[in-house]
């Protein structure tokens, strides 16, 4: 267990080193960082003076360890744009984006969780096919689309929610629908799943042999077991669905790390948005890392493979 | 070999025959299963019709989508009392273009990115996962490290900065998703290779000495290609709606290309006074992404089906 965790946590460093480095050649491939910098009026000579600044005549690949090594220290460096450490920037406006993944992904898990136990407690009945009628419609709705329909709906004609900001709790009910829906048709599934195999199962026939009420068979024999993949599905989801926060802040008007990217990119802010890819790659890794270690403490069997 | 039914015996015979009417073909087995299949049939249904209203664009189209007519801006749908110009059933948008014309010229652009996309990420995704599912090891080390990598990675913000350094075009979406989106591909064929590889027929193989290639094409391959339908459909669903996403923040396709998504954009500042602007791409979309998923739900029923 110990040299699987050494292994794993290993590779997740160096899945971060890859997915910065990557994006750190994108984005000094594009286009040239002095020329935003210097803006429109910079002379010829502004921008050889801005790129000796810079260090942006040197190898690509020694601007990214520098770069690699400040970020580890918790140096981003400077915006283009608005002149501001990007590390106050991001920490600024990261806890937005955390509550408003965390309350997306409890959204999802409380409609998912009943809807796919119901549903496994009677297959194919009314209560089945809604369930799962719900799930295909939710799949095919773009996320986005969603978000102005309820914009249209509850923000202009009914005036029941605010539409932009992020000062209020209100501020926060639709964008948590709108980004909490869509991992709800694959979490339901999951439960539904797991449920049905659990019902089957011998232990199950024991405990309803032993004349346990039906509540504490499905509660605490019954769920208990299936909602651990759930749980462990909603871990990675929580990391895509951060990704997912670009377009919802960004119509929400909802000033997190997922607004600020969608602006940086509008200006061609590059140290903002690789800390932001760095940020969001990071979730994932140390996510799934913990998934991995989570299922790998319980299932001993995985570390030796 | 001249194998005939008459060179047997009669006995077996009649039992092929009696087996025969017992057991119907296994085409017609396909069949039932497929109109058994609502979802299935559904989907098809509903794709053939978006294809066909793709293909036929120019005849069924109304108006050139392109064409503006600053005289008659946001002329109203047929539904509205006012403001309602016979011309343009759907009324038109904030430059006077047929917005019904645009909307079925729209379907052109989602299924052709839903394509390539597809294409491009199925090849990477299959390469990827068979070569790593069949030798497995290092290879397959390698290979976990790179699907690791690539999910790691937020998909939608890389996105936005490679259309950001290479200059917003049709082409360049379709190849930033397709470079992307091969990851699901290369998981499942990775997974249902491995259990190929052990199957008997395939030791028999490599035990009479066929050759590495041979073996992937010809007896792995016909394994992994009902999932790899299912996740294409999947796939190109994804790339459908990443598309819509991506040019609806401005980051995708660019005016005055008739894309949903763009639309969707444009539509965006008359949401209080027209907001069918944004209600119709929406359900274009929406009903076309439906399709898909239904069409491949219903594809893995009636495929897993047969194998079992």
């Amino acid at each position: 267990m110990p040299a699987y965790t050494l292994k794993r946590t290993f590779v997740a460093f160096l899945i971060l080193i890859v997915v910065s480095g990557l994006t750190f050649s994108l984005s000094h491939l594009s286009a040239d960082p002095a020329l935003t910098i210097g803006g429109e009026q910079a002379s010829e000579e502004d921008i050889q003076a801005i790129r000796k600044l810079y260090g942006f005549d040197r190898p690509i690949y020694i601007q990214y360890f520098d770069w690699l090594g400040r970020a580890l220290a918790g140096d981003f460096g400077e915006s283009y744009h608005y002149k501001q450490r990007v590390f106050d920037m991001v920490s600024e406006r990261i806890g937005r984006t955390m509550l408003l993944g965390t309350l997306a992904i409890l959204f999802a898990l409380v409609v998912s969780i009943p809807l796919g136990t119901l549903a496994a407690m009677r297959p194919n009945s009314i209560i089945d096919r809604i369930a799962l009628f719900i799930a295909v419609l939710g799949q095919a709705l773009p996320t986005f689309w969603f978000a102005l329909m309820m914009i249209i709906v509850f923000g202009v004609w009914w005036r029941w929610l605010p539409i932009s900001g992020h000062t209020q709790w209100a501020n926060y009910v639709m964008p948590t629908i709108a980004l909490g829906y869509y991992a709800t048709p694959a979490l339901m599934r999951l439960t539904r799943a797991g449920m049905i195999e659990v019902l089957a199962s011998d232990y199950i026939r024991t405990a309803r042999a032993k004349g346990l009420s039906p509540a504490s068979v499905l509660f605490k024999h019954a769920l208990r077991n299936a909602i651990i993949p759930v749980v462990a599905l909603a871990a990675v989801w929580f990391g895509f669905m951060l990704g997912g926060s670009i377009v919802i802040e960004t119509i929400f008007n909802l000033k997190g790390i997922g607004w600020l990217s969608y602006d940086a990119l509008l200006r061609s802010d590059l140290p903002v948005v690789q800390a932001i890819v760095l940020v969001f790659a990071s979730f994932y890794v140390v996510l799934t890392l913990l998934a991995d270690l989570l299922n790998a403490y319980l299932d001993p069997r995985i570390s030796v493979r | 070999m001249t194998d005939t039914g008459a060179a047997r015996p009669l006995a077996f015979r009649q039992r092929q025959t009696t087996e025969e009417i017992l057991e119907p073909s296994p085409w017609s087995k396909l069949r039932r299963r497929i109109l058994g299949n609502h979802s299935f049939l559904i989907g098809a249904v509903i794709l053939a019709a978006v294809f066909a209203v793709a293909i036929l664009a120019p005849l069924l189209a109304p108006h050139d989508p392109y064409d503006q007519d600053l005289a008659k801006r946001l002329t109203n749908p047929f539904w509205h009392e006012k403001k309602v110009d016979p011309e343009h059933i759907l009324g038109t948008d904030k430059v006077g273009r047929d917005y019904l014309s645009r909307l079925i010229y729209g379907s052109q652009i989602s299924l052709l990115i839903g394509f390539s996309t597809m294409l491009i990420s199925g090849v990477i995704g299959t390469v990827l996962g068979v070569t790593a599912g069949y030798f497995g090891g290092r290879v397959d080390m390698v290979v976990n490290f790179i699907i690791n990598t690539r999910l790691a990675m937020p998909v939608f913000l890389v996105a936005m900065a490679a259309v950001v350094a290479f200059g917003a075009s049709l082409t360049v979406v379709i190849l930033v998703l397709g470079l992307f989106l091969w990851d699901r591909f290369a998981v499942v064929m990775r997974s249902i290779t491995m259990q190929a590889r052990d199957l008997d027929y395939v030791k028999a193989a490599r035990a009479i000495g066929c050759s590495t290639p041979y073996i992937i094409v010809r007896e792995i391959f016909p394994n992994v290609l009902s999932s790899l339908t299912v996740v294409a459909t999947v796939e190109m669903a994804n790339a459908i709606l990443l598309e819509a996403a991506l040019s609806f923040l401005g980051f995708g396709v660019q005016a005055p290309t008739p894309s949903w998504g763009l639309m969707l954009n444009e539509g965006r500042e008359y949401m209080f006074f027209s907001p069918w602007l944004l209600a119709l791409p929406g359900v274009c979309l929406f009903m076309l992404v439906l399709a898909i998923n239904l069409f491949g739900d219903g594809l893995r029923d009636v495929t897993l089906e047969r194998e079992r």
